[in-house]
């Protein structure tokens, strides 16, 4: 039983090679790409605007409001990263519907790489709204002891964001193609829906997750000055 | 093993590019246009302030100005109003004033009137008296009385002397044509000779008379020559007389006119009553 779109292979030469998670993703990033590109070619900046620019408009304010709430005060610093995250996810979840289509994220290299840019990603901002030092110190708060538990924290963290986004996406292929030989009317398509919904609760997941980290991260050392400026 | 490595590390750079090409393509573009609206909207928000301000000042203005207007427009109002009085006032006591000049002119003119009227009354009532003598004298005036009167003539030519009598007989002498004698009756050759004669003795030459009759000469003769004169007639003492009644008369109009005006100056601050009560009295 195929578990993952890695198993289809489309060429391959040594190491390299090109499987459907692969081509799928370039599939979206066309879409994604190309669709932004053409509606963002002729933005109106007054009161009249088309439907997909409003559409774009919705998504984009709705991210960052969402950024904004999770406690990051600059959105447009973080949109390009975790709104990407969400947007990815989203539209490989929606192309679910789609016959013949596989989601990149029901492999677990795909959620895997997702998880490390989370990882790199973490430490990244961390580091470049608080500098290295005040960053790291952060690991041996509050005592020195528990490093390891932080370290290990942010390991298994990183495991389980690859983890969880691989097994809802995975499962709900999998239940369907289950389904689909014990019942093919009706139900599969209930199902699909269903899978749809969880795909968009998997990327809002996903996404809100990194945010929380990150905001973790920059914001670790922030409330500590304000006693001492009150003083 | 579900993890491929390879494909791990294609994703991570397929999710960079991603990201890239969304921030390029999504992002940035949406986030301007929604910056350039509300840019917009702004300014044209802090637009409709500032043009709501100006409106209020504005209004403002226009309030303070109306209520300045209506100021001016009582004072001036009440300033017109006051000058209408006053100017009312004037025209009143003017009208007033002429409306006394013209009662006082009229009753000037009735004075006027009533006395010219007494005048021609007294004057008529004179005129028909002599009249009446005048027709009495000519009814009783006979042809002896014209004798009478030739000889009281001829009397008159030989007692008149002095200048007169000088200038009457230059007057003869010189005269181309002859004296004229006329008579209010057809004088006998006797009494014409008579004159003849006691005109040439008065005037020591012969004089040539042309006898003319006359009737409107009463009881007189009257002797013309180149434009001296003797008469003697009862119309000369009748017309001494009328001059004489006249004087008297005219006398007696001033006398009444006196009279008149010295109440009315004693009774000026009420004339019209005064004037009037005086005209009823004189007219009665």
């Amino acid at each position: 039983m195929r578990l993952s779109p890695d198993a289809i292979i489309f060429w391959q030469h040594g190491f390299f090679k090109l499987n459907a998670t692969i081509v799928f993703t370039w599939g979206l990033m066309l879409v994604l790409a190309i669709g932004s590109k053409i509606i963002t070619r002729r933005l109106s900046t007054d009161l009249n605007r088309s439907p997909w620019q409003n559409l774009l408009e919705i998504l984009v304010t709705g991210i960052e409001k969402q950024i904004e709430e999770v406690g990051l005060r600059q959105p447009q610093k973080y949109i390009g990263f975790l709104g990407t995250l969400f947007l990815f996810v989203a539209a490989a979840a929606l192309c679910t519907v789609i016959p013949g289509y596989e989601p990149p994220t029901g492999s677990l290299s795909t959620t895997t790489a997702l998880a490390l840019c989370v990882f790199i990603a973490v430490p990244f901002f961390g580091i470049e709204e608080q500098g290295v030092g005040s960053y790291l110190t952060s690991y041996v708060k509050p005592t020195f002891i528990m490093l390891p538990f932080n370290i290990i924290s942010e390991l298994s963290r990183t495991l389980a964001l690859a983890v969880r986004l691989f097994g809802n996406m995975m499962s709900g292929a999998m239940i369907i193609g289950i389904l689909l030989t014990i019942m093919p009317f009706i139900f599969p398509i209930i199902m699909t829906a269903l899978g749809l919904l969880t795909g968009m609760v998997q990327a809002y997941i996903f996404s809100i997750l990194a945010a929380v980290y990150i905001a973790a991260a920059t914001r670790v050392r922030k409330p500590k000055p304000e006693p001492e400026a009150k003083e | 093993m579900l993890i491929d490595w390879f494909t791990v590390g294609a994703q991570t750079l397929n999710f960079l590019i991603l990201v890239w090409l969304l921030k390029r393509f999504l992002y940035k573009p949406i986030r301007h246009a929604i910056d350039e609206r509300e840019k917009r909207i702004a300014a044209e928000l802090a637009d409709a302030d500032q043009k709501k301000a100006e409106a209020q000042k504005e209004s403002d203005a226009f309030r303070h100005k109306n209520q300045a207007l209506d100021e001016q427009r009582a004072a001036l109002l009440s300033k017109a109003t006051d000058k209408a009085k006053t100017e009312g006032q004037r025209l009143l006591d003017e009208a007033r004033k002429a409306a006394d000049v013209l009662s006082a002119k009229r009753m000037e003119t009735l004075r006027k009137e009533a006395n010219n009227l007494s005048q021609a009354i007294r004057r008529r009532t004179q005129q028909e008296v002599f009249a009446i003598a005048r027709k009495v004298l000519t009814d009783l005036a006979t042809v002896s009385l014209e004798e009478r009167l030739g000889e009281v003539f001829t009397r008159r030519l030989r007692e008149m002397d002095g200048p007169v009598k000088k200038e009457l007989a230059q007057a003869l002498k010189t005269a181309s044509e002859p004296a004229i004698l006329r008579s209010a009756f057809d004088q006998p050759e006797e009494q014409r000779a008579a004159i003849q004669n006691a005109l040439n003795e008065t005037f020591s030459a012969d004089i040539h008379v042309r006898f003319e009759t006359a009737p409107d000469l009463i009881s007189g003769i009257e002797l013309s020559t180149n434009g001296q004169k003797l008469a003697w007639s009862i119309a000369d003492y009748l017309a001494s007389l009328e001059k004489g009644v006249d004087a008297l008369l005219k006398e007696t109009d001033k006398a009444e006119i006196k009279a008149e005006s010295e109440p009315e100056a004693t009774a000026e601050p009420k004339p019209t009553g005064e004037a009037e009560r005086a005209l009823e009295t004189e007219s009665q």
